[in-house]
C-alpha cells in the first residue's frame, strides 16, 4: 500500500464524524518520549500522526509548537532521529511528516523523499513550499508513494483554491484561521471548509487553532472530514511531568467529541 | 514596462505560508502600478529632495586617498536625513502602502536603521508603525529604540533565539502572516519572497544611479571598484545595480567576518559559500548545518549580523559579476576609527567594513565606496571595544 493509499484507508476507515490527526511535535521533549506521545495518540484514539521535524525558523509556527521544535534541536534532536520515530510510529497509523523546505532541500529533494518513504511515512507537508514552487518536490514525492499535502487559507481565492486542491495528496489541510499555529475561539470553520471541500476530490482536514472537544465537534459539524490538532497537545507535553499520559487523555475528550 | 524578477538565477522565489500568497500578487500588482505610474515618482522623489536631502553628495576622501594610495570616493548616504540609506526603501514602500489603503506598517530591524526610516516614513504620512527588534539588539542600539518611540513607532522586542536580525525578520513574517488583511510589511533589505528583492533593489538602486553619473562627470571616468557592505546587501545593490552592464567596472561585497571565517562565528555566507538553501522566503547563499538548520550569525555590527543574502547577491557571486569578501569585527573597528581620525567622518560599523576592505588593498586607482550610514548610533558598542573612554 502506498502511502496515499495508507491515508486515505484511514479517512474512510476512522470510526467518528472526522479523523482525527494529532500533531507532535518529533525529537520533543526528546526522541523516545515523543514516540511514546506518539503512541498514547493512537491508542487514544488517532486515526493519523502529523509528527513535525524540528526547523530553526519555522515561519508557519505559533510561541508554543516553535518552542517544542527550539527545545527539541537544543536537545540535539536531527532529522534521522525524527525519521526513525516515523518508521516506529508508521506500522499503527499513517504519519503524515511536517517541516520546512530548507530542511527538505538540505538533504536534497530526492533523497529526502525516498527516506521518508523507506521510513514508512505516509505524507509530507511543508508549509513554505506554496503551489508555485512545488513541482520538483510534487514529482519526488508521486515517485515515491508520498502525499504531498498542500495547504490552503482563508485568504486564498476560489480559483486558487480549485488549482491547489486538484493537486492535493492524501488530504487538503485546510487553515481555518489567517495567521500562525496556535489556539483559538470564536472562528467561523464552515465558510473554509465548504470552500475547501469544493474544490477538491481529497478529504479536507481543518487544522491551526483547535485545541478541544467542542471545536474538534464543531469542525465536524461543518463538514471536515478530518482535524488537526498541534498547539494544544504540545502545550501539554511541555506542562506535564509525564507527556505520553498527558496528550493520550487529551487526544481521548478530542475523539470522544468526534463520535455520535 | 518589464515584469518583476522572481528569480536570479536559481536563487529567489517565493517560500512562504499560502496564508501569504495573495498579498504578495497583490504587492506585485501594487508595486507594477506605481512603478509605472510618474505621480507616485513625482511624490517620492519630491520628498527624497526635499525631506530627506537627496542626491546625497560624493566626497573625495583626500587623506583616506593619500593613506591607500589612490583616489577613494565616498557616497555619502550617511548624510541622508535619518542618518543611512534605509530610508530610500522605507519611504518608497510607506507610499506604496499608502496607495494600497493599508492601515498599519510593520517592520524589522537589525541595527535600527531600518527601523528608524520606517518610524520616520509613518511619522510623516501618519500610518501606524511597529518595529520588530531582538533583545540583544534593543541592547546594543538603545539610541535607535529611543528614537523609534520618540517618532510614535511601537517597538516589539522579539526575545527568541541569539536575540537579532534574524529572530525579529521571522517574528514580522508571524506578524504578517496574522494581520495580512490590514498590514504592509515594509521589508529592510533585498531579501525576503518575490516581489520584495527586486523591489528594493529598484528602490534602492538610486544610490548607484546618482553616484555613476557624478563620477562620471567629475571624472571623466568610470570608478575602478565599487565597493559596499552586505548584511541582507541593499546598499551595495543600489550601487551595483547602476554599474552592472560596466564590465569594466569591479563590484565588491563585504561581509562580516566576524571573529574569522574559520571560527564559524561570522556573517559571512556569500564569501563562505555551501549550498545555498531557504531563508526567509527566498533561496539563496545562507549558513547552515548539513540538517539545514539555520546557524546564528555573528558581526559586531547589528546591521550584518545575518546569516543570509540578497538572492541577486548569490547569484551575482556565481556568475561572477561581482564578488565578496569579508572584514573581521577587528578590522571593521580600526577603520571606524581611521575614517574618523583621517576624514571627520564617523562611519556605521556596516558601512566602515566596506572601507575596511579598501584599507587592505594595495592595488587599485579609483574606488567608490558606498558609506551607508553614520556612526552615532554605534559610539558606545565601538568606543567600549576600541578602549576610548
Amino acid at each position: 500500500m502506498t502511502g496515499v493509499e495508507h491515508i486515505a484507508a484511514a479517512f474512510a476507515g476512522a470510526d467518528k464524524r472526522a479523523a482525527l490527526m494529532p500533531y507532535l511535535m518529533g525529537g520533543f521533549p526528546d526522541p523516545a518520549t515523543s514516540r511514546a506521545i506518539g503512541d498514547a495518540c493512537i491508542d487514544a484514539g488517532a486515526d493519523l500522526l502529523e509528527l513535525g521535524i524540528p526547523f530553526s525558523d519555522p515561519l508557519a509556527d505559533g510561541p508554543v509548537i516553535a518552542a517544542a521544535g527550539t527545545a527539541a534541536l537544543r536537545a540535539g534532536t536531527t532529522t534521522d532521529d525524527v525519521l526513525a520515530v516515523a518508521e516506529a510510529l508508521a506500522p499503527r497509523a499513517p504519519v503524515v511528516l511536517m517541516t520546512y523546505v530548507n530542511i527538505v532541500l538540505a538533504r536534497g529533494v530526492d533523497r529526502f523523499v525516498r527516506q521518508a518513504a523507506d521510513a514508512g511515512a505516509a505524507g509530507l507537508i511543508v508549509p513554505d513550499v506554496p503551489m508555485e514552487e512545488a513541482g520538483p518536490l510534487l514529482e519526488a514525492c508521486d515517485a515515491a508513494g508520498l502525499a504531498l499535502v498542500p495547504l490552503v487559507a482563508p485568504t486564498t481565492p476560489d480559483e486558487r483554491l480549485r488549482e491547489i486542491g486538484a493537486r492535493a495528496r492524501g488530504f487538503l489541510y485546510t487553515v481555518s484561521v489567517t495567521g500562525i499555529t496556535g489556539e483559538r475561539v470564536g472562528v467561523d470553520y464552515a465558510t473554509i471548509v465548504g470552500r475547501a471541500s469544493a474544490a477538491t476530490e481529497v478529504p479536507v482536514a481543518l487544522g491551526f487553532g483547535i485545541s478541544n472537544a467542542e471545536q474538534a465537534a464543531r469542525a465536524a459539524d461543518a463538514g471536515a472530514d478530518g482535524v488537526i490538532v498541534g498547539s494544544r497537545l504540545v502545550r501539554e507535553a511541555a506542562e506535564s511531568d509525564d507527556p505520553a499520559a498527558a496528550v493520550g487523555r487529551v487526544v481521548g475528550e478530542l475523539a470522544d467529541g468526534l463520535v455520535g | 514596462m518589464s515584469a518583476v524578477e522572481h528569480r536570479f538565477g536559481s536563487y529567489g522565489g517565493r517560500y512562504v505560508p499560502e496564508t501569504l500568497m495573495p498579498a504578495l500578487a497583490e504587492l506585485e500588482a501594487a508595486w507594477l502600478a506605481a512603478r509605472g505610474d510618474g505621480a507616485y515618482h513625482a511624490e517620492l522623489d519630491a520628498l527624497l529632495r526635499d525631506y530627506c536631502g537627496r542626491p546625497t553628495p560624493i566626497y573625495e576622501a583626500h587623506r583616506l586617498s593619500e593613506r591607500v594610495g589612490r583616489t577613494v570616493l565616498l557616497k555619502r548616504e550617511d548624510l541622508m536625513h535619518t542618518g543611512s540609506h534605509k530610508l530610500n526603501n522605507a519611504l518608497g514602500q510607506t507610499l506604496l502602502a499608502r496607495r494600497m489603503g493599508k492601515r498599519r506598517i510593520i517592520a524589522e530591524t537589525g541595527a535600527g536603521s531600518h527601523g528608524v526610516a520606517t518610524a520616520t516614513a509613518c511619522a510623516l504620512l501618519g500610518i501606524e508603525c511597529v518595529v520588530f527588534m531582538g533583545t540583544e539588539d534593543m541592547r546594543r542600539q538603545r539610541q535607535n529604540v529611543l528614537r523609534m518611540r520618540l517618532l510614535g513607532a511601537h517597538v516589539e522586542p522579539v526575545d527568541a533565539g541569539a536575540r537579532t536580525l534574524k529572530e525579529a525578520t521571522s517574528e514580522a513574517i508571524r506578524d504578517w502572516v496574522t494581520n495580512v488583511e490590514t498590514t504592509y510589511y515594509v521589508i529592510g533589505s533585498v531579501v525576503g519572497p518575490a516581489p520584495y528583492p527586486a523591489m528594493v533593489r529598484d528602490l534602492q538602486r538610486r544610490i548607484g544611479d546618482e553616484a555613476r553619473a557624478e563620477v562620471l562627470e567629475r571624472h571623466g571616468r568610470l570608478p575602478g571598484r565599487v565597493v559596499a557592505c552586505v548584511g541582507g546587501g541593499s546598499n551595495a545593490l543600489g550601487a551595483f545595480a547602476a554599474f552592472l552592464d560596466d564590465d569594466g567596472v569591479e563590484l565588491v561585497g563585504v561581509e562580516a567576518g566576524g571573529d574569522g571565517l574559520t571560527t564559524g562565528r561570522h556573517g559571512a555566507p556569500l564569501t563562505v559559500g555551501g549550498p545555498a538553501g531557504v531563508l526567509h522566503g527566498a533561496m539563496s547563499a545562507i549558513m547552515q548545518t548539513e540538517d539545514g538548520q539555520i546557524l546564528e550569525a555573528h558581526s559586531i555590527s547589528a546591521g550584518l549580523d545575518y546569516p543570509g543574502a540578497g538572492p541577486q547577491h548569490a547569484h551575482l557571486r556565481d556568475t561572477g559579476r561581482a564578488r565578496y569578501d569579508a572584514v573581521t569585527d577587528e578590522q571593521a573597528l580600526q577603520a571606524f576609527r581611521t575614517l574618523s581620525e583621517l576624514e571627520g567622518i564617523i562611519p556605521a560599523l556596516e558601512s566602515a567594513h566596506a572601507v575596511a576592505w579598501v584599507l587592505a588593498q594595495s592595488d587599485g586607482e579609483l574606488d567608490l565606496v558606498c558609506l551607508s550610514g553614520r556612526g552615532d548610533k554605534d559610539l558606545a558598542e565601538a568606543l567600549d571595544r576600541l578602549g576610548i573612554e
